[in-house]
């Protein structure tokens, strides 16, 4: 294919990614060193009230926008180096709570407090969701063909349902004295308040990832059953391994590539938990890093979004994201040199 | 091979107990939004599904509702799965397949809800009264909630946006994502793959990241795009279709990968032999390759449909409240909550966001599984 046609084809996407997707990274980049606000100046107002004799008159200092000839505020914007980085990750207070190695004096700053929830919670549901995707599968494959079609049509609905909403829908049976909160108090025979603390929104939140992500693996990994080599099975079954050794050195290894793959992409996804966030609303407890960005960038009472602070916390997270691709994108390079992709 | 009659009991049982647990959560917030707020947030379960309370102040179903409501549903199920693609198939203009679908499915849903809803509760209410016993409520049940949701709260309108939106995404996203797949999957040079390895790139970058780079521009592209484009330059802040092209451009990545593979299956020598009788690349992809892409196409336009459907994220932060979709819409009702009935407004809200997304299962399954895989068999 010249490279003419080549580029007519690919011109519309790779402009688009370019402009909505390459254009704002860098504006973020810029962003988070600047920061931009609007200019307030003093100016003392006397204002009185009539008394008996005399008025009343009180000075008073206030502060009010510049305005300029439009009438619209003036803002400046000014090069604050890593200014609202130091904002955001507050190295003070952290030294602080390094230095009495107190847990719950760290946890009390923002920043970190959402990086140890999203990277507890992205190593956390990882093995849960291979675990339970390739189980469903096994199951799955050994159960009568006929009802295969009505299990897979049962288990793809927690995919598909709006994340929002399928965090709502676990919440709202556990909400006031939901009837699983019920079922809990009975069995435990104690009460219980399941948001009242962080650790059991942190519990609902997982069990939910879990529910949300597992058909997802369930899934791939059937599909990846489906192509096991029977010789090599039969074989092992002469070879007098048992159902286990079968699994662990037959199964396993074949599927191994699509539990690489699943695992990247859950580890992706995991790590901008954020509609749990909103689902739950844990903002009082619990806090992921992409929610940290979403809260600063939500107006707040006088209706400004502190932008550059957005943009610090944003740059931060994507470290965490470059971290996490290095090995898919070495895998990727290797996969290309042998022509493979 | 076969299995030991114990491990096969058990793989049952588990199999068994994933299905509950997968649609349990789903079916009760529906049996949830059909009840008053006494019942459906009560702490026994058979209040919730039989609610005594919404019963008490009249509202419910007797066993001729039942038994008419049932055989509605069961009518109109069996119509839309026989008769319709028949009907669809004669009258739908040549090549606008999809435009008669879209047709037929919007009727027969309007004509349900106005027969489920409008005729048939004056009639069977009519009749109860005559037949005593069987005319008699048994179960609590009401559609107060989905009424105060659309009627009241005017979430059509969120609907209505949604729809806007979403299709919007779908068709753009799918038209610049095939041309785009179809010259990845044939050009085999470098460049090639670095475009597909940045795109792998984007594709793992937090939504908010992105957004934190729009809002700036989007509030002030007014005064920015002032010296482009006039006096006419827009706020793209709270355009519907600035949220469309921005959805379409986080889901590029994403929708260029999986329609590569696509066209990875199709034998290179179909278009070679469309080059050889004098075709041009682009005649060759549109007369000779796209006629057997439709599968993948369907499949890649579905993952664009959830992302843009399911969007909390970018529509709730770049769309204000006029035109804001029913995602983010949401989150005004059960932020609200302050009182029960508030809670129920929402579940049902919550429920008609999902009914359409069920339905999509229903009629798709087989390219949602195939979507699943394409990307993870290639690897």
């Amino acid at each position: 294919m010249k490279f003419r046609t080549f580029a007519a084809f690919v011109g519309p996407s790779v402009a688009l990614m370019i402009l909505f997707i390459a254009m704002p990274l860098a504006s973020v980049f810029v962003q988070s060193f600047q920061v931009t606000r609007v200019i307030y100046e003093e100016i003392e107002v006397e204002s009185c009230t009539p008394g008996f004799v005399a008025q009343t008159c009180v000075t008073e200092t206030r502060l009010q926008p510049v305005v300029d000839d439009q009438g619209d505020m003036v803002v400046e914007t000014e090069f604050v180096g890593f200014g609202s980085y130091i904002n955001v990750l507050e190295p003070d207070r952290l030294a602080e709570a390094l230095g009495e190695a107190s847990w719950s004096r760290l946890m009390g700053i923002d920043f970190w407090k959402a990086l140890r929830f999203t990277l507890t919670f992205t190593l956390v549901t990882l093995p849960l969701v291979l675990g339970t995707g390739l189980a469903i599968a096994l199951a799955v494959n050994s159960v009568a063909r006929s009802i295969r079609g009505q299990v897979i049509f049962v288990s793809l609905l927690p995919f598909i349902i709006t994340p929002v909403i399928g965090a709502l829908s676990i919440r709202w049976l556990f909400i006031g004295d939901g009837i699983l909160t019920a079922l809990l108090e009975w069995a435990l025979d104690r009460d219980i308040a399941m948001f009242a603390q962080a650790w059991t929104i942190e519990l609902m939140m997982l069990i939910y990832r879990v529910w949300h992500v597992a058909p997802f693996a369930f899934v791939v990994f059937y599909a990846g059953l489906q192509t096991v080599n029977s010789d090599t099975l039969e074989s092992a079954v002469v070879d007098g391994a048992s159902r286990f050794e079968r699994l662990r050195y037959v199964i396993v290894p074949h599927l191994m590539p699509l539990i690489v793959f699943v695992a990247l992409i859950h580890l992706m996804d995991a790590y901008r938990v954020f509609e749990e966030i909103v689902g739950f609303s844990s903002q009082a407890h619990v806090i992921s890093l992409q929610w940290l960005t979403y809260d600063l960038l939500t107006p707040d009472q006088s209706g400004s979004r502190s932008i550059s602070r957005a943009s610090a916390s944003a740059m931060l997270t994507m470290v965490g994201i470059v971290i996490l691709l290095v090995p898919l994108l070495r895998k990727t390079w290797r996969d290309h040199r042998l022509g493979r992709i | 091979m076969r299995l030991p009659i114990g491990l096969r009991i058990g793989s049952s049982a588990f199999l068994a107990a994933w299905c509950f647990i997968a649609a349990f959560p789903i079916f009760w917030i529906a049996v949830m939004s059909f009840k008053e707020p006494v019942d459906s947030f009560a702490s026994n379960p058979l209040h919730v599904v039989f609610g005594p309370s919404t019963l008490e102040s009249g509202k419910g179903l007797s066993i001729l509702d039942i038994v008419v409501g049932i055989a509605a549903l069961y009518a109109i199920f069996k119509f839309s799965t026989s008769r319709l693609p028949a009907l669809v198939d004669r009258y739908s203009p040549f090549g606008l397949r999809v435009a008669g679908w879209a047709v037929a499915a919007a009727a027969v849903g309007l004509i349900s809800v106005v027969a489920l809803f409008g005729v048939l509760p004056p009639v069977l209410s009519a009749v109860e009264g005559v037949l005593g016993p069987l005319g008699r409520p048994v179960i609590g049940l009401t559609a107060e909630h989905y009424e105060a949701v659309w009627v009241k709260h005017e979430f059509y309108r969120n609907f209505l946006n949604s729809i806007y939106v979403t299709s919007g995404v779908v068709v753009v996203s799918l038209t610049v994502g095939t041309l785009a797949g179809y010259g990845l999957a044939r050009s085999g040079s470098n460049l090639a793959f670095w475009i597909l390895v940045v795109a792998l790139v984007f594709r793992a970058l937090p939504h908010s990241v992105l957004v934190a780079g729009y809002l700036p521009f989007f509030i002030g592209s007014a005064e920015i795009l002032e010296p482009l484009l006039g006096e006419s330059a827009p706020t793209l802040y709270g355009q519907p279709l600035a949220v469309i092209a921005v959805l379409v451009s986080i889901n590029q990545p994403f929708t260029i990968w999986m329609l590569r593979s696509f066209f990875q299956n199709i034998p290179a020598e179909l278009d070679e032999a469309a080059r050889v009788d004098g075709c041009t690349h682009f005649q060759a992809f549109r007369w000779v390759i796209m006629p057997v892409m439709w599968p993948g196409v369907i499949t890649t336009g579905l993952f664009s449909f959830l992302l843009a459907y399911n969007d909390f994220l970018v529509t709730s932060l770049l769309l204000d409240a006029s035109n804001q979709t029913m995602v983010p819409a949401i989150a005004g009702f059960f932020n609200r909550e302050t009182t029960t009935t508030d809670q129920v407004e929402a579940v049902a809200a919550a429920v008609s966001i999902t009914a359409p997304l069920f339905l999509l299962v229903m009629v798709f399954q087989r390219q949602i599984v195939s979507g699943l895989t394409a990307g993870a068999v290639k690897g």
